[in-house]
């Protein structure tokens, strides 16, 4: 009797997945396992709390401070790979010299090399008898948060050069030559014609960067020493609410850079639509 | 004379582009290697021989053999539903395959023990069905395939495009069935780009260690991947040690950058955009 609607279904579903094929029903269940099902746990669990004690633990002083020191490093972090990473695409693709295509190659080691290490070696080279941190005696930076900002520089590199290299390269010389006849100088060419060209995908390039260097954990947590208020970053501190099995506090914060997550996704959105408005 | 100065200014910027490169890059990789073997080779091989760092690889290599194939099978899938079709919610889609780029890797393992671990939604299930997921290898390979989610459908969607639809609709029309279609006339035109995304995804998966150490509990022997093997070494003062087993994940990073040169010029002109 109730078994009818059940059993059409059942016997419909065959011909549902005739209908929407085989490569759509393996991408759609395994982003919903692996991305969909995931993120509504960690709001469902997050939301169990009551919203008092949700606002508590989002806005207490360790929690606080850890987002400002993530956010503000990682902002300044991604600032200075905007202005290198941009001068770092012009050198290697207006210029030619030795290694060049290998300093190009090189770039991209961030992505490919296990964060473990790059932390481990950041440590040990900026460390007072590293041979960076050897040269300044007498500023800490491995285990303080400049050393956090060094590896969020260092795992945030790529993402500038490589935004902004293609752009650059479709930017034609004639146009640089053409502002130069016209009599601007080295400076305005700059500015008035090259600079607001890329300067859509250097945005992208630090949000991309800025996004990655707030989620960073491996090379952080090694070159950091994790104090409170001092260079404990949002990530550690979730791990450390893990490790004193405080669940709710590691998915109230959890949620917090969920939610930062999906917003510089939006932003990034946006940044390339914008980047493209002069397209077609 | 003018044209001297611009020279000169151009050294300068080409010095300060190539220091900042050294100084973030170069020396913290040369580093690596050096502290490898500055005490000579016995160092160096002596922690081949340890039972941890053996371990330690094998989980290593178990973890990539479970997340590429996964990887691949639904990047495939999903680079082919997402070039071929126009559907409600795809620019939506799209975004929401690069989450795993963004979310952080902490809050990856988080997400895993909310769901699988003692307390998680299928916790209570899996304990009672005697199935360990978390602080066991399947949340390391889940952890791993989680991060590494969108590289080959990322890498394959734009060959795709570029492909076009001619081929394959001619391969139907002549009586090929999709397998056929997806074997002979598909997989040999997306190859080169479906190599890269699997050699970025191998990369990824190997070297992850956020989200491994959340769901992994580090134990040695059991449950340590190469990168947590670095990490417990280094924080146990086994510097030689920790430095001989980065060299072995140093190297996998050279082999993939390697990789990229060569693909990416072996496949100029068939539309990647570089």
């Amino acid at each position: 009797m109730t078994l009818a609607p059940i059993r059409s279904l059942i016997h419909s579903f065959p011909r549902l997945i005739g209908k929407t094929s085989i490569p759509f029903v393996v991408a759609f269940s395994y982003l919903a396992i692996m991305l969909l099902v995931p993120t509504v746990a960690i709001f469902q669990k997050a939301l169990t709390e009551e919203w008092s004690d949700i606002w508590r633990i989002a806005t207490d002083s360790v929690a606080v401070s850890a987002y400002e020191v993530t956010f503000v490093t990682a902002l300044v972090a991604s600032l200075i790979n905007g202005l290198f990473g941009t001068l770092l695409a012009w050198v290697l693709i207006r210029h030619d010299f030795p290694l060049r295509r290998v300093f190009d190659a090189l770039i991209d080691i961030p992505f490919a090399l296990p964060t473990a290490v790059a932390g481990l070696t950041l440590s040990t080279v900026y460390s007072p008898n590293g041979w960076i941190g050897g040269f300044f005696p007498d500023v800490k930076i491995s285990f303080s948060r400049i050393g956090v900002g060094i590896a969020m520089i260092f795992i945030s590199l790529p993402f500038v050069v490589r935004t902004v290299q293609p752009v650059l390269m479709d930017l034609e010389k004639e146009i640089e030559e053409a502002a130069a006849c016209l009599g601007a100088n080295r400076f305005q060419i700059f500015f008035r014609v090259i600079f607001p060209t890329i300067l859509p995908a250097v945005l992208t390039g630090i949000a991309l960067g800025f996004s990655r260097a707030v989620g960073e954990y491996g090379s952080t947590v090694i070159i950091a020493s994790n104090l409170p208020y001092n260079d404990l970053i949002a990530p550690v501190l979730i791990i450390q609410r893990l490790e004193q099995y405080d669940y709710a506090g590691a998915t109230v914060i959890g949620l917090v850079l969920l939610l930062f997550s999906f917003a510089t996704l939006i932003a990034i959105n946006f940044l390339q639509v914008w980047g493209r408005r002069y397209e077609e | 004379m003018k044209n001297r100065r611009w020279k000169f200014e151009l050294w300068i910027l080409n010095f300060i582009a190539l220091s900042y490169l050294a100084l973030v890059l170069i020396i913290p990789m040369a580093n690596v290697f050096y502290q490898a073997f500055k005490d000579g080779l016995e160092g160096f091989w002596a922690t081949f021989g340890d039972e941890s760092f053996r371990s330690a690889t094998l989980l290593t290599l178990a973890v990539a053999a479970i997340a590429i194939p996964l990887n691949t099978i639904f990047g495939l899938c999903a680079a082919w539903v997402l070039a071929r079709h126009k559907f409600p919610g795809k620019a939506v889609v799209l975004s929401i395959l690069d989450l795993p780029f963004s979310i952080s890797p902490v809050v990856a393992g988080l997400m895993i023990v909310l769901l699988y671990g003692r307390l998680g939604w299928f916790g209570s299930w899996l304990e009672a069905n005697n199935i360990r997921v978390v602080f066991a290898f399947p949340s390391i390979a889940i952890a791993s395939a989680f991060v590494s989610l969108p590289f080959v459908a990322r890498e394959v969607i734009p060959v795709l495009e570029e492909l076009g639809k001619d081929q394959e609709e001619a391969a139907r029309t002549l009586g090929a069935n999709s397998w056929q279609t997806f074997w002979r006339v598909i997989l040999p035109s997306i190859k080169w780009g479906l190599l890269y995304g699997v050699i970025l995804t191998n990369a990824r998966a190997m070297g992850e260690f956020g989200a491994v150490s959340v769901v992994s509990g580090n134990i040695a022997g059991d449950t340590q991947t190469l990168p947590l093997f670095v990490e417990t070494a280094y924080k146990e003062y086994q510097t030689q040690t920790a430095y001989s087993a980065s060299v072995a994940l140093a190297l996998l990073a050279i082999v993939t950058l390697v990789a990229k040169t060569v693909l990416t010029s072996t496949t100029k002109g068939v539309g990647r955009g570089h």
